[in-house]
């Protein structure tokens, strides 16, 4: 029996289209799992079923009726419930409270503790959880903190539950405590929406998979009727006749006599976040750094970079060592590394500092204060990047938040370029980004590599890891789970590791 | 209408058009965009004035050789609070806040006249140890908040706090009172007809822009305040540059408390500086500098801290008691902090009057 | 049985700032004759009282995760506005009740400027000071005495509990000790008490969990308004007289009181009982140095910026123990 059906949801921003014309409807006493790589459209699906955005297009039909959800707090009165990967809850007052915020029960119009106490523990004892209500929830580990926020979903009679990356800081134990109550409450007769990246996790506890791409449902599958080979190849867009077929390049034609290592991994670890990792990069060519969505890149390049730091294992770049505990940006910088991030608004957009600037901010940080570069110098720079790259904007002196975000991209891009690295590390470099704009960073990495540079790769579209790298490392649950090389760098192979 | 009040009528006009054709510039140039407002308000302080009180324009040379009047007042008195504002502009930038200059006055002030009327009395030493002391007090609120994360407003509380009873200890609770000639120059002087406070104030501007716009130091800090962590990720050093700044709002409100020590020529740790800080975050964010930090606007600061001198002294020269200047700073931070909301704004551009307007942000 | 980890951490602040009172205390009793007796112990609270109504209303908007820099300028506003109403022949109690809704209005509007257009609480308070200290010297240029007012006289002589040994209990501590009371009691036990520490806690959360986050910012800023009048009111009858410079800087005692009493600048943590601790230490402080005689006062500012620093820094250490336990 359904309990959600959304018709023809569609979503755009701006010219952006999101979604288009979903139909995805959840059954009472399921867990679903919703599965998709960056771009798919997961989130924006979730949103508007939790009632965070409005859709463009199209109908929401809940327990009963049609719904028009304007916040999540009008989602969570008619029984659309969240719990998100952090967890959202009040860490600085007690479990008690975080159960209860909003619906105390009161006793001559005080709040009577007495009362919510036990309310409480009756919302944990039915996930078989039972800890002091009085303490903080800070106090407690992350798992336990999920699971309150499950008893307060329950606690507001929710009929939809949707679990958003719930495992992503849990430890195996944790994780199936966490699956045992999921299927005690959907035994019971809960809808769950699972969303993770954790493949074995999905076939470990759910019942149905929905996969959407590019905006669009490719289908909704019953889990033991879906293999995973299959279903990794419908996340990234790929049947399995186009996969087999996917040329590589050949390089063993133009066989580039392999130039010094210039980076060296070996055994590099950062514990509980990613590794250990195990490879090598030879000046001139390009690794690829394959993997689903969470499966540890974005971790991997910033312990490259000296974002992060690293606990463990050997790390060497163009003969440096790297110290574990001093390696960091502007060390990395001084042996000609570079980084271009995942999320670009976070790490990279300096949005009231103007295009100009922006580009010229890498360069000039490694120079350092004192040692300004003239004005003149920075105008060329900026126009030679503007141009080379095709970055749109009336003048170099437009601020970079008002550009677009394929534009945004290309200036960071142009930031790092300007410092003449000679390995650069690209992360998920055409993210976010319009078709056209896609095309040309495409363009732009490709002829970097033909000048010389040596690159590692991330990126979840496969087709270009195939396509361009030499060797691919292939990650999977925060772990290196192989390494290709050469003739082996095919589609097929790279989705077998992947799956597992 | 005799020759001074023609004279009156003619300096008015000048400053009047000045101050009209400077708010047009302005508004046209990208640079300089910010200090339209700051002038509009002047360009109405100076028409008021003309209209009903031409005398505030008197202007008289001295028998000492120095100009004198209100106008050089307000550059006289805005001298000290354009100090302050000009170190508290590069703080605000990063993100921070420095509430802690006032009573780093006092110290300043504390300081130099503990030199002065001990048996090492000199000039040089007074500023010297002055200036060193307030400087150390910069560094202190610098390595609490860069070194030990310590929120900024917090971080320099202890110093506002504590600031006024070190400045005490170290005048041993008197109000010490001296007589020197050539440091009683420092807020008392004239040079070339213009104050010396101004001077001064003038000087330390073309420093911190100096130091800002000739290096890269600028940019940094305006990176830092932006986005942290992209400064970080670009390979700036943001814990250091951020230590700088609290280092540099120490210096400069030890040169403001020579000025006030010289100027009552005396030490009086509980008064020197009292609440400047807060006109001095006032001029900052008049001058266009958010308090959320990023882009920062040493002239707009300086302009900030002559407007609020002028209401001042506009308020004094119309016989208005002095201390109801509070309301009309209190209608300038409300307004500068709406302009500056976002949320303020795309609300009064959805209004019918403004869609005309193309909805060009103000 | 699931994995867990327990702290009592979150009374460590509090329990911080009762040793340091009681230990201050134990200082003075030791050192002094006559100083551990009621008389002083009742007059810590007398000449503090004032202090410590603003001390609520500032620890409550802090605890929403604001600030309030008027503090000061609204004591001395209403105190003007009381001792001005009075002298020109209204009804004592009326002229308080005005004040009390002045304050009121007065914390609502600062809320709402806040809260509907995000405007940062440190500047807004600020022009809020602004414009309450300039009302003050519009009000009344110097010092206005409330002099033969029946009713400040009557509760004067007679409202007033003995406590033995020539001790009275008067009506100034007690309206501060049920302050405290009803602070404690709204920020413990109603709900929306409980929603003030939540958006102090963390706004985005809070919001995602049903809490009308704007109106209830609006409503502790109110509640901040109100603290601040009846303390000026208190204060005004204390000295008998209104003047246009009272309590200039009161604010930062208040935030000082608040800081040593626990409750953390960021929101959502501390506790209201721990201001009434933050307050008399401060008081205890001066008593102390009074006491002693050739210690010189300007120490009470030093010593009150070095607990500042100390409880800042122990509050730092505690935030950074909680994260790294995940």
């Amino acid at each position: 029996m359904d309990i959600l059906r959304t018709t023809g949801i569609s979503k755009s921003f701006g010219e952006v289209q999101a979604l288009k014309d979903v139909d995805f409807s959840l059954e009472a006493g399921e867990i679903h799992a919703l599965m998709g790589e960056n771009g798919a459209g997961k989130s924006t699906l979730v949103k508007i079923i939790t009632g965070v955005y409005q859709p463009t297009n199209g109908s929401i039909w809940f327990d009963g009726a049609d719904r028009r959800l304007n916040s999540p707090q009008e989602a969570e009165q008619i029984g659309i419930s969240t719990v998100y990967q952090e967890v959202n809850l009040l860490p600085d007052l007690s479990v008690t409270e975080n159960i209860c915020l909003g619906r105390e029960p009161r006793k001559f119009g005080f709040i009577d503790w007495k009362a919510a106490k036990e309310r409480a523990r009756k919302a944990l004892a039915k996930l078989e959880v039972d800890i002091d209500v009085s303490a903080n929830l800070a106090s407690y580990s992350i798992a336990i903190q999920q699971l309150v926020a499950i008893a307060r979903s329950l606690d507001v009679e929710c009929k939809l539950l949707i679990l958003d990356e719930p495992t992503s800081s849990l430890d195996e134990n944790e994780t199936h405590q966490l699956f045992q109550i999921m299927r005690h409450l959907r035994d019971q007769g809960l809808a769950i929406i699972f969303i993770t990246h954790f493949l074995d996790q999905v076939y470990e506890v759910c019942d149905r998979i929905t996969i959407l791409r590019d905006g669009c449902k490719v289908g909704t599958f019953r889990a033991c009727d879906l293999p995973r080979v299959e279903m990794v190849s419908k996340m990234i867009g790929k049947s399995a006749e186009e996969i087999d077929s996917m040329g590589h390049r050949d390089f063993s034609s133009s066989e580039q006599a392999l130039g010094p290592v210039i980076l060296k991994a070996e055994n590099l670890e950062s514990r509980g976040v990613v590794g250990p990792l195990n490879f090598e990069l030879h000046a001139g060519s390009q690794v690829g750094l394959a993997g689903l969505l969470g499966s540890g890149r974005t971790e991997t390049a910033n312990l490259l970079f000296g974002i992060a730091s690293h606990d463990a294992g050997h790390l060497e770049i163009n003969g440096k060592v790297a110290n574990k505990s001093t390696w960091n940006p502007r060390k990395a910088v001084k042996v000609r590394l570079a980084l271009i991030a995942e999320d670009r608004k976070l790490t990279g957009v300096i949005p009231d500092l103007t295009v100009r600037e922006n580009i010229i901010l890498a360069l000039q940080a490694s120079k350092g204060a004192l040692n300004q570069i003239p004005r003149r110098q920075q105008d060329q720079i900026a126009e030679e990047y503007i141009r080379r790259l095709d970055i749109k904007t009336p003048s170099p002196e437009q601020l970079l938040k008002n550009l677009s975000g394929g534009n945004q991209q290309k200036v960071l891009i142009a930031r790092w370029l300007a410092t003449k690295p000679e390995l650069i590390i690209l992360d998920e470099p055409t993210r976010g980004i319009d078709i056209g704009a896609k095309a040309e960073i495409e363009a732009l990495t490709d002829d970097l590599c033909k000048a010389g540079m040596s690159v590692v790769f991330i990126s979840s579209e496969l087709e270009e890891i195939v396509q361009d790298c030499q060797r691919v490392v292939v990650l999977r649950d925060r772990r290196q789970v192989g390494e290709l090389a050469g003739t082996d760098v095919t589609m097929k192979n790279i989705l077998k590791m992947i799956a597992g | 209408m005799n020759n001074s009040q023609s004279l009156n009528f003619i300096i008015g006009i000048t400053a009047l058009l000045v101050c009209v054709a400077s708010t047009f510039i302005s508004g046209r140039s990208q640079k300089f965009r910010h200090l339209r407002w700051p002038l509009v308000a002047l360009s109405l302080l100076f028409l008021y004035n003309l209209i009903f009180k031409p005398t505030f324009f008197a202007l008289e040379i001295t028998d000492d050789g120095y100009l004198y009047g209100s106008l050089i007042d307000i550059l006289n008195h805005s001298s000290k609070i354009a100090l302050l504002a000009t170190g508290m502009t590069l703080v605000i930038a990063t993100g921070g806040v420095d509430i802690s200059v006032g009573s780093i006055m006092a110290i300043s002030g504390a300081v130099a006249a503990t030199v002065i009327v001990s048996p090492y009395s000199s000039l040089i030493l007074a500023v010297f140890l002055a200036l060193l002391v307030s400087t150390l007090a910069g560094l202190w609120n610098g390595i609490l908040v860069a070194a030990c994360g310590i929120q900024p407003m917090v971080a320099t509380l202890v110093l506002m706090v504590a600031g006024r009873g070190i400045a005490q200890l170290i005048t041993d609770g008197t109000i010490i009172t001296f007589h020197h000639p050539a440091f009683n120059a420092i807020g008392n002087g004239h040079l070339l007809g213009l104050p010396v406070p101004a001077w001064l104030a003038a000087t330390i501007f073309l420093i911190a822009l100096a130091l800002t716009r000739t290096t890269s130091l600028g940019l940094f800090i305006e990176t830092v305040g932006n986005n942290r962590t992209a400064a970080r990720y670009a390979g700036i050093a943001a814990r250091k540059i951020v230590w700088i700044t609290y280092v540099f709002s120490g210096f400069c409100a030890g040169i403001a408390g020579l000025v006030v020590c010289s100027n009552i020529k005396c030490a009086d740790a509980n008064h020197a500086g009292l609440y400047l800080e807060l006109d001095a975050i006032l001029a900052t964010v008049i001058g266009g500098t958010s308090m959320t930090g990023g882009r920062f606007y040493l002239s707009g600061s300086i302009l900030g801290a002559i407007l609020i001198q002028a209401l001042s002294t506009v308020m004094y020269a119309n016989d208005v008691n002095p201390a109801v200047i509070a309301v009309p700073k209190a209608i300038l931070v409300i307004a500068v902090c709406l302009l500056q909301s976002d949320r303020f704004r795309s609300r009064i551009m959805a209004l019918p009057v403004f869609r005309k307007f193309g909805g060009e942000p103000c | 049985m699931l994995k867990r980890l327990r702290f009592p951490i979150r009374y460590v602040p509090f329990a911080a700032t009762v040793a340091v009172f009681i230990g201050a205390y134990a200082i003075g009793a030791i050192s002094f004759k006559n100083f551990f007796t009621l008389r002083v112990f009742v007059n810590l609270f007398h000449d503090n009282a004032y202090l410590g109504i603003a001390a609520v209303g500032t620890g409550i908007v802090i605890l929403s995760g604001g600030i309030d820099l008027s503090v000061g300028a609204v004591i001395a506003f209403t105190g003007m506005l009381v001792a001005k109403l009075t002298a020109c022949g209204i009804n004592t109690g009326l002229a308080i009740l005005i004040a009390l809704a002045v304050g009121i209005l007065f914390g609502i509007l600062q809320g709402t400027l806040i809260a509907s257009f995000d405007l940062p609480p440190f500047l807004v308070t600020l022009g809020g000071m602004f414009l309450a200290r300039g009302g003050s010297f519009i009000i009344n240029e110097e010092a206005l005495s409330i002099l033969k007012n029946p009713v400040l006289d009557f509760i004067e002589d007679n409202l007033q509990l003995s406590l033995g040994n020539g001790v009275y209990l008067e009506c100034i501590e007690v309206v501060y000790l049920i302050v405290l009371l009803c602070g404690i009691v709204f920020t413990q036990w109603t709900p929306l008490g409980r929603r003030i520490y939540a958006i102090g806690v963390n706004e985005q959360s809070a919001l995602l969990m049903g809490v009308p986050v704007a109106r209830t910012k609006i409503m502790a800023y109110g509640i901040a308004g109100f603290c601040s009048a009846l303390a000026g009111i208190v204060f005004t009858v204390y000295l008998k007289s209104g003047n246009p410079l009272n309590c200039i800087g009161l604010e930062m005692d208040a935030i000082a009181a608040v800081v040593i009493g626990g409750i953390l600048l960021t929101g959502g943590v501390g506790y209201l009982l721990g201001s009434l601790f933050g307050v008399l230490t401060l008081g205890l402080i001066q008593v102390l140095i009074m006491f002693q005689g050739n210690i010189n006062s300007w120490w009470t500012r030093i010593i009150i910026g070095i607990l500042v620093l100390l409880f800042i820094f122990m509050q730092n250490l505690i935030t950074k123990l909680s994260d790294k336990k995940q």
